[in-house]
């Protein structure tokens, strides 16, 4: 999902820069304004792991593979506005240390992974929530499925990009059936590993998951009084 | 006794993580992924350039002088996740120091 340079030509990639330079600006002004002191040391964690995760490449079809791209599982860990941060952290050290991904195309793959797929993922993901009943199942279940469906989102956006400013020749269409096709199946394991991390961090520590800070509220408001009554005791 | 056990969940947290960039990256698929295989597919992957760091360091996550594939793998991953897990900490802790300065709210409130 690594845009190199040179696929998209230069002002597509430079009105992409802008477009990712607006999401990170944003971003960083809502996260200062909701980000909790705990969650801050997560949201460092949460980006080393998606940096280690998108190593792991994953079979998906005949001589293809797939790694996770982590912008759902960013956002309902720490929230959307940290998480895509936390994706954007992880773009910039891939394109700079490890040169994956170009540097001209940076700006084309912060909006798609941490901008379109944080966003459209975690719009899905609370559109599901509320289709679902509030419990910690279908937390995992929505995040799953919203992680999966944020693959395509991501990998359509580059199609845009494609149609806007592609250097190769073949058709949008061609191009936008062979996209979805593989990141379909590659969404499939985005959805399995950030449902099994999702599910793994609400098993540990429940509240430190800021897309079940809901299902947390009720629970403290009834012991802490119990606590104190007991403490009197 | 919660913030002990914020630090032992973020230990184990990065042990996780060290663990996966470390270790299981050697074992992970070297085909080429979606995109790739689209552009070779449709026969636009010969527009890509190279990357200008392309012969650095870390490079197309190998150290340079590491001749174990595996090892080589392993221990940029090793590298990329300490660099992503120190500008991630930095970033946030940036991101707290904004909120400070701004309005600040009761630290033990619920959100």
């Amino acid at each position: 999902m690594h845009i190199p340079d040179g696929f998209i030509n230069a002002p597509t990639s430079l009105a992409a820069g802008a477009v990712a330079a607006g999401g990170v600006g944003v971003s960083l002004r809502r996260a200062a304004q909701t980000l909790q002191e705990r969650q801050a040391p997560l949201a460092g964690l949460v980006a080393a792991y998606i940096f280690a995760v998108q190593m792991l490449n994953f079979p998906v079809a005949a001589g293809t593979s797939g790694h996770l791209l982590g912008g759902v599982l960013a956002a309902v860990l720490v929230g959307p506005w940290a998480g895509c941060l936390c994706v954007a952290v992880v773009l910039v050290v891939q394109s700079l240390l490890i040169a994956d991904g170009g540097l001209t195309a940076l700006g084309l793959n912060i909006t798609n992974m941490a901008v379109v797929g944080v966003f459209g993922g975690w719009a899905i993901f609370w559109l599901l929530r509320r289709a679902l009943p509030a419990t910690r199942t279908s937390v995992v279940v929505s995040s799953g499925i919203a992680a999966g469906i944020s693959v395509v989102l991501a990998a359509a956006a580059f199609v845009v990009e494609y149609a806007i400013g592609g250097a190769g020749h073949a058709p949008v269409g061609t191009v936008l059936a062979a996209m979805v096709g593989v990141h379909t199946l590659i969404g499939i394991g985005e959805g399995v590993i950030t449902a099994l991390t999702v599910g793994v961090v609400l098993g540990v520590r429940p509240d430190l998951v800021y897309g079940a800070q809901d299902l947390q509220t009720p629970l403290v408001l009834g012991t802490e009084p119990q606590r104190a009554a007991e403490e009197v005791r | 006794m919660r913030s002990s056990n914020l630090r032992l969940f973020l230990l184990g947290g990065l042990l996780v993580t060290i663990g996966l960039a470390l270790v299981v990256s050697g074992f992970a698929s070297s085909q080429p992924d979606g995109l790739e295989k689209v552009a070779t597919d449709k026969g636009f992957l010969e527009t890509a350039r190279d990357h200008p760091l392309a012969d650095g360091p870390l490079a197309d996550y190998a150290v340079k002088g590491v001749d174990n594939q595996r090892l080589s793998a392993g221990l940029s991953g090793l590298i990329g996740v300490l660099v992503t897990f120190g500008l991630g900490l930095a970033l946030f802790a940036l991101v707290r120091a904004l909120r400070s300065r701004g309005q600040d709210s009761d630290p033990t409130r619920a959100p």
